[in-house]
C-alpha cells in the first residue's frame, strides 16, 4: 500500500490519467461521441419519396434550411431572444443593485436566497403558474380589471405581431414567461459584478463632481458589463433553444425547438433537425467568443 | 458597503422580488381550488380533497417511482464522476485541462433541446431501445457539472499541505483520501448531489427525447399542459414537484452556508 501511495506520488501524471479516465469516457464518447452523430446527420438528407435518411454527404438539408419559412423561424426566435435578454438586463438591475451594494449581511444572505430559490425549483412548476396567471378568468385580468386597465392589455393586445385574441395566446404572454423563468440568469452575474466594484472608485466619480448619473454610466456600467454580457449568455441561449414555453403560451408561430422536435419526430426528418440545431450552436459560438473578448468568463 | 436604499431603487427591488415569488403563491393556492375546469381568481372556494384524490392515483405514484429511481442512480454517477474529474483537475495544470472543463460544462451550456436530440440520434443509430438507462445516461451528464463545481470550490479552498502532511506522516494514499480529503469534501459532495437530484427530478427538456414512452414526474406534468385533463390533480403534483425542488437548495444553504458557491453552481 505504501510503495503504492509512493507510486502515486512519483507518477503524478499517471495518478492524473487514473482519476480522468471514468469522466473523460463518460463524457467524451456518450456526450461528445452523440454532439458529433448529430452534426454528422445534418449533412445526409432526407428522400423525399421514401421518407428513409439517406446516408450520404449532402449539403442540400442545409439549403432546406435556408428557405424563407425556415428563416423566418430563426428571425423570430433570435429577435425573441434578444428582446428577453435585453429586457432581463433592465429588470435585473435594481434588486441586482441592492444585492451588491445596500444591503447588511443578513438581508444579502436573504435576498441571494429569494433569487436562488426560484432559479432552483421546478421549471415545468413555473411555466405553469403562468398558465394560470395569464388564463382569461386568471390573476392578471382580475387584477387589470380592478385597476380599471382593461383597456391598457386590449390596446397592447391589439398591435399587430406582438398581439392577439388574449395575453395566453400572443407573444407578449410568450415575452413574459421567458422573462419570468431566466430572469435569475441575470440577477446573480450582474449582482456578483456589482460587488467588485470597490466602492472608492465610485467615491473618486462623485468626488471629482460627478453627478449619480453619469457616475453610472461612465464607471459602473462599464465595470459591470462582464456580468452582464455573462447573464445574457444564459438568457440568450436558453431562449434560442426552448420549445416549452412558446407551445404552452403564444400564438401558433413556430420557434426553433419546436420546429426541430416536429422534424425530429412526427416529420421525421433528422437531418433537417440536426441542420436546426446547429444554427443555436453557431449563434452561442459566436457569442461566447465575443463574450470571452468582453472579459464575461471571469464573470461566470 | 452600507448605502442607503433610495426609495424608487426600495421599489424597484420590491417589485423584482414580487414578480419572481408571486407565481409560487398562486401555485400554493389553487391547490386548494375547488373549481375544476376553469382558473378562475379568486379562487371560488377551498377544499384539501383534491391531495387526497392526488393520493389515489396510480399513474402518479408509477412517475413518481420512477422520476426517484432515475435521479438517485443518476446522481450517484455524478457523484463518482464528478469527484473523480474534480481531483483531477482542482491542483493540477496539464494540456488540454481548459477544453476538459468545458466538455463538463458544454451538457448544461448548450440549450437541452441540443443534448436531447444528440442524445436521441446516438440512441436511433446504435439501435439501442428506450429505457430507464437511457433516461439515466441523460441525466448523469448534465448533473456531472454540478457535483464537479460544488467539490472544485472546495477543493481549492482546502489547503494541499494538509494532504502532503498526511503522506509525510506515513498515511497511504487511500488512508489520506478517506481521513482527509473525503471528510473535507463531505458537505460540498451532499451539496452538489442534492442539487444534482433536484435537477435530475425535474428535468424535463433532455428526458423528453430520452424517455420514448416512459412517463417521469414533470414529463406528466408537460403533458397536462398541453392537454389538460385533470386540473385540481395537476395543482396538486405542481405544489409536490415544487416541494421536491425547493428542499435541497434549503438544505444546502444551510449545509454550506455560502450562497456564493451556489450560485454560481451553473444552473
Amino acid at each position: 500500500m505504501r510503495s503504492l501511495s509512493s507510486f502515486f506520488y512519483r507518477y503524478q501524471r499517471l495518478s492524473l490519467l487514473l482519476l480522468l479516465a471514468l469522466p473523460l469516457l463518460w463524457l467524451g464518447v456518450i456526450y461528445l461521441g452523440s454532439l458529433s452523430a448529430l452534426l454528422a446527420q445534418s449533412f445526409f438528407s432526407l428522400d423525399g419519396f421514401t421518407g428513409q435518411v439517406v446516408k450520404e454527404f449532402t449539403l442540400s438539408t442545409y439549403t432546406q434550411l435556408f428557405s424563407p419559412a425556415n428563416l423566418d423561424v430563426i428571425g423570430r426566435t433570435v429577435t425573441m431572444a434578444l428582446v428577453v435578454t435585453l429586457a432581463s438586463i433592465i429588470v435585473a438591475f435594481p434588486l441586482a443593485y441592492t444585492m451588491a451594494r445596500a444591503a447588511s449581511p443578513a438581508l444579502r444572505s436573504l435576498l441571494y436566497l429569494l433569487v436562488l430559490m426560484p432559479l432552483w425549483s421546478s421549471y415545468v412548476v413555473r411555466v405553469y403558474a403562468w398558465k394560470l396567471i395569464l388564463a382569461k378568468e386568471g390573476v392578471l385580468n382580475w387584477f387589470l380589471s380592478k385597476l380599471h386597465l382593461s383597456w391598457l392589455s386590449d390596446g397592447l393586445l391589439g398591435l399587430p405581431v406582438i398581439g392577439g385574441p388574449s395575453l395566453s395566446l400572443s407573444f407578449i404572454g410568450t415575452f413574459l414567461v421567458f422573462l419570468y423563468i431566466w430572469l435569475p440568469y441575470m440577477i446573480l452575474p450582474i449582482a456578483a459584478g456589482l460587488e467588485r466594484i470597490p466602492k472608492s472608485l465610485l467615491e473618486a466619480s462623485s468626488d471629482l463632481g460627478g453627478k449619480p448619473a453619469l457616475s453610472f454610466w461612465r464607471v459602473t456600467f462599464p465595470l459591470v458589463l462582464p456580468g452582464i454580457v455573462a447573464g445574457s449568455i444564459f438568457t440568450f441561449s436558453l431562449t434560442l433553444g426552448d420549445y416549452i414555453i412558446p407551445g404552452v403560451v403564444g400564438n401558433s408561430q413556430p420557434f426553433i425547438g419546436q420546429v426541430v422536435l416536429i422534424q425530429q419526430g412526427t416529420a421525421g426528418n433528422i437531418p433537417l433537425a440536426a441542420a436546426f440545431t446547429v444554427v443555436p450552436m453557431v449563434i452561442m459560438a459566436l457569442y461566447l467568443s465575443l463574450a470571452r473578448k468582453l472579459g464575461a468568463f471571469e464573470a461566470l | 458597503m452600507k448605502d442607503r436604499i433610495s426609495w424608487p431603487l426600495g421599489l424597484a427591488t420590491i417589485a423584482v422580488l414580487l414578480f419572481l415569488h408571486i407565481p409560487f403563491l398562486l401555485i400554493l393556492l389553487y391547490a386548494f381550488n375547488t373549481e375544476e375546469a376553469a382558473f378562475t381568481f379568486p379562487p371560488p372556494g377551498l377544499t384539501t380533497k383534491w391531495f387526497a384524490e392526488a393520493w389515489r392515483r396510480q399513474d402518479l405514484w408509477a412517475a413518481i417511482s420512477l422520476s426517484s429511481r432515475v435521479a438517485i442512480i443518476a446522481t450517484l454517477v455524478a457523484i463518482i464522476l464528478g469527484t473523480l474529474a474534480a481531483l483531477a483537475l482542482s491542483r493540477s495544470k496539464f494540456f488540454g485541462r481548459d477544453s476538459l472543463s468545458l466538455i463538463i460544462i458544454l451538457p448544461i451550456a448548450l440549450p437541452g433541446i441540443i443534448t436531447g436530440i444528440a442524445l436521441r440520434s446516438a440512441f436511433s443509430l446504435l439501435g439501442l431501445k428506450y429505457s430507464f438507462w437511457t433516461i439515466v445516461l441523460g441525466h448523469a451528464t448534465f448533473c456531472i457539472v454540478l457535483v464537479f463545481n460544488n467539490a472544485v470550490a472546495r477543493l481549492r479552498r482546502t489547503s494541499p499541505s494538509l494532504i502532503e502532511a498526511s503522506l509525510d506522516l506515513g498515511a497511504s494514499s487511500l488512508q489520506t483520501f478517506r481521513h482527509v480529503v473525503l471528510p473535507n469534501l463531505a458537505t460540498a459532495l451532499v451539496t452538489g448531489g442534492m442539487l444534482a437530484f433536484a435537477l435530475s427530478f425535474d428535468e424535463v427538456i433532455v428526458t423528453t427525447f430520452t424517455a420514448g414512452q416512459q412517463q417521469t414526474v414533470p414529463i406528466w406534468l408537460l403533458n397536462q399542459l398541453t392537454r389538460p385533463r385533470d386540473r385540481p390533480v395537476t395543482n396538486v403534483v405542481a405544489v409536490f414537484i415544487l416541494l421536491v425542488t425547493l428542499l435541497p437548495i434549503l438544505i444546502s444553504t444551510y449545509l454550506t452556508r455560502n450562497l456564493d458557491d451556489l450560485s454560481r453552481t451553473g444552473k
